[in-house]
């Protein structure tokens, strides 16, 4: 490790990460289109991506997650704002941003000592019983991703019997808009 | 007004005097309105041409061009030549018709996705649901076209909205708030960029087709002089510099001139302007002018960065770009040193030049393509348009022809569309009627659009196709020989046709060219005709272009490269006509 050059205060180009992409687009038919036939034509990977009405009657905004270093990013977000639909586009820096994903998981619950446990559980990570069935309880969780994957990977015990997750959504902290 | 009168309306308050169409049922509407019109339609042969013919008339007159087609096979044929102006950043407008807004999703007859299809394809495109869309994205789909980086717009009009009622307003406003092209480049960047420039010792400047589309070519030349740095261009950007000026090392990469690929290799230096380092110029980017530092000039940002690492990055027009950059390196004092590396440099770089001319003159039956294209450029003007088609015949028109202003050299580079010279040239001749038009294509592909002849005889479209005829896919065959131990797998074309016989089929005026010195009697006699004419020149197909394999670095050149021996040792300087040679 002694001869590892180290990075401070300075951009890693050729760092392979996550990125959070918050781009602001018309609402219009086509837009979602748009943005990932962009992906798939330029071999760039989307891990999540997702939707929604902004602050902005006729504005959506998309929260992106792409991998890849920083000169892929850099392609893509200029590809993005080279779309017309697409008003602005910004990658999120990781430290200034709040970034939370809604998760709803339906476990295998059907003995009554299961059912207290995954309640229990649910509880820590602050989730709740959004649903109970004869042999199934349905938690609703929201956090990081990180989070969920760990709540996630206590309930697979029980036996999961379906996962419905939204992908990150983000905001940058403090004042700052985009 | 209804849709359809409004979308003619809106075509003509742009300026639009022409389009190059072909109707089909879902345009019915639209096609009654043009029958009152006063705007001229060209009824192409294949819908596929109507693009190239819009593309050939906004590269040679720098307007957009529209183009028609029908909805579902009609848009799909419109397709390649919207992917072709696409890839080369050409101004046109693709009407295509499209089923009834109640029978969209609904597998109608000839119903396709064109929204779709062409997403990927086009700058923008809009699908009108009301008429009231229309003057607007008429409007929109114009300046998106003409302006920033230029490309192709493709309006999607399903059939009812055509016949809708809808009142007309005059003096509309757009707006296209994620649409806003920069202009002007970054100060520092230009004062970086002049600063490097002069402390380099042999800087060289490479063009591409952005200088051309910002009409920048004067720009260009001034500052070319100013530094004495020499120009090569990309295949776009062939015309942008006059390539009769001592300065000029014509085309650079794959199928480059061998002066230019070694020179870009030596500087240290590398001003690019407008062009987008495609895979065919940069050849293996890790050795592409590996010793130089490179400022990259370029309207569009994501072409800053996306093959080529560069130095100085400079977002914006190039016209006021090298402007700027021109005023800032002539307010730096330029010492007596300065003068002497540059004299060093240039001096280098003509005698250089001067040994590796390559050579055009040639005896031989079957003739050679140089040979030809030596006797094309004794028959025409400077201003003569010309288009290639793709392949050799474009390669060889690319590298022996010599292009001397903007916008003369039309020619499919990024998409290398088989079959674009052709219909572009036809487009190209209806932009300017007064310009000869010679169309230099080869026999693979002239065959592809060949039902065009149709189209030039009835309109009396007199351009001149110069079928460089050797009856294989020659690009690819060479590429067979080359790199496949001449395993020539179905590049071979066969005997048929009789080009002579097919020209007189539609019409028009056939010749045979099979020995030196025809080319340019039938050539010039063909231009002054005044009649659409196809020459059929039968041509050596064992001559190769010396060419850089590809993955290779520029300088890996293969093939024999035939430089002139008689050459004289003195090219005759041209002197540039400063504040001309624009547009």
């Amino acid at each position: 490790m002694l001869n590892q050059p180290m990075v401070v205060g300075v951009i890693d180009m050729d760092e392979q990460r996550s990125h959070i992409i918050s781009a602001l687009v018309l609402h219009r038919p086509g837009v979602l289109q748009r943005v990932a036939g962009l992906f798939t034509r330029r071999g760039f990977n989307i891990e999540t991506i997702t939707v929604g009405t902004s602050e902005q009657d006729d504005m959506a905004r998309m929260t992106i997650i792409a991998r890849g270093d920083g000169k892929v990013l850099e392609q893509i977000t200029k590809q993005l704002n080279k779309l017309i639909d697409v008003i602005k586009v910004r990658d999120l820096e990781p430290e200034n941003t709040v970034e939370r994903e809604l998760c709803l998981i339906k476990v295998h619950a059907p003995a009554e000592h299961v059912r207290s446990e995954v309640i229990q559980y649910a509880n820590i990570f602050r989730g709740r019983i959004i649903d109970v069935g004869i042999e199934t309880l349905t938690i609703e969780i929201t956090g990081t991703p990180d989070k969920i994957e760990a709540l996630i990977d206590l309930l697979r015990v029980f036996g999961i019997k379906e996962i419905a997750r939204t992908g990150p959504t983000a905001i940058s902290r403090g004042t700052k808009i985009i | 007004m209804k849709g359809g009168e409004a979308i003619i309306k809106s075509l003509q308050d742009h300026g639009v005097d022409v389009v190059f169409g072909y109707p089909g049922g879902v345009l019915l509407p639209l096609y009654d309105v043009i029958y009152d019109s006063d705007l001229k339609h060209i009824l192409v042969r294949h819908e596929q041409c109507a693009a190239h013919a819009a593309d050939g008339y906004a590269r040679a007159s720098g307007k957009v061009g529209v183009c028609i087609g029908t909805s579902g096979p009609g848009a799909t044929n419109l397709v390649t030549g919207i992917a072709t102006a696409y890839m080369d950043s050409s101004p046109i407008i693709a009407i295509a018709g499209q089923v009834g807004t109640s029978l969209i999703g609904k597998d109608a007859f000839q119903e396709v996705d064109t929204l779709g299809i062409t997403m990927p394809i086009t700058k923008h495109n809009f699908q009108a649901m009301k008429a009231d869309e229309i003057p607007g994205m008429i409007k929109a789909g114009f300046y998106i076209a003409k302006t920033g980086r230029p490309g192709p717009i493709v309006l999607d009009l399903p059939k009812d909205v055509q016949e809708e009622e809808f009142d007309y307003k005059k003096d509309l406003k757009i707006d296209l708030p994620g649409y806003k092209p920069t202009k002007k480049g970054h100060t520092l960047q230009i004062k970086k960029a002049a600063n490097l420039i002069l402390e380099s010792k042999k800087p060289v400047i490479l063009a591409g087709g952005g200088v051309i589309h910002s009409k920048s070519s004067a720009e260009l030349l001034k500052l070319s002089e100013l530094i004495r740095a020499p120009v090569t261009t990309t295949l776009m950007g062939k015309g942008s510099f006059p390539e009769d000026h001592k300065l000029s090392l014509g085309m650079l990469g794959m199928h480059g001139r061998k002066v230019a690929n070694i020179v870009v290799d030596e500087c240290d230096c590398l001003i690019a302007i407008g062009c987008r380092f495609s895979d065919r110029t940069t050849g293996n980017v890790e050795e592409f002018a590996s010793k130089a530092k490179i400022i990259h000039i370029d309207v569009d940002p994501a072409e800053i960065g996306k093959n080529i690492d560069v130095n100085v990055p400079i977002v914006g027009d190039a016209k006021n770009t090298l402007t700027s950059l021109i005023r800032n390196i002539t307010n730096i004092k330029i010492s007596a040193e300065n003068v002497t590396k540059a004299k060093k440099w240039t001096d280098y770089i003509f005698d250089f030049k001067n040994n590796c001319m390559p050579r055009l003159s040639f005896e031989d039956v079957p003739l050679k393509p140089q040979q030809v294209i030596k006797e094309i450029m004794e028959s025409v003007d400077k201003d003569t348009i010309v288009t290639t088609d793709v392949g050799q015949n474009q390669m060889w028109m690319a590298h022996y022809f010599t292009s001397k202003i903007p916008r003369t050299f039309l020619s499919s580079g990024g998409l290398g569309t088989m079959g674009f010279g052709f219909p572009a040239a036809m487009g190209a001749k209806v932009a300017l009627p007064e310009s000869d038009v010679v169309s230099v294509c080869g026999d693979g592909g002239f065959l592809m659009v060949c039902q065009e002849l149709a189209t030039i005889k009835e309109y009396d479209i007199p351009i001149v196709v110069c079928v460089l005829d050797n009856r294989y896919l020659g690009m690819v065959a060479q590429w067979q020989k080359l790199f496949y131990d001449g395993r020539i797998s179905h590049t071979r074309l066969g005997d048929v046709p009789d080009f002579v016989k097919l020209a007189e089929a539609f019409g028009v005026k056939g010749e045979k060219v099979e020995r030196p010195g025809e080319m340019k009697e039938t050539l010039k006699n063909a231009l002054n005709s005044g009649e659409p004419t196809i020459i059929d020149v039968i041509i050596d197909p064992d001559e190769i272009l010396p060419m850089v394999p590809p993955g290779c670095g520029l300088t890996e050149i293969v093939g024999e490269y035939k430089v002139e021996r008689e050459f004289s040792g003195e090219i005759p300087y041209v002197k540039p006509a400063h504040g001309g040679g624009g547009d």
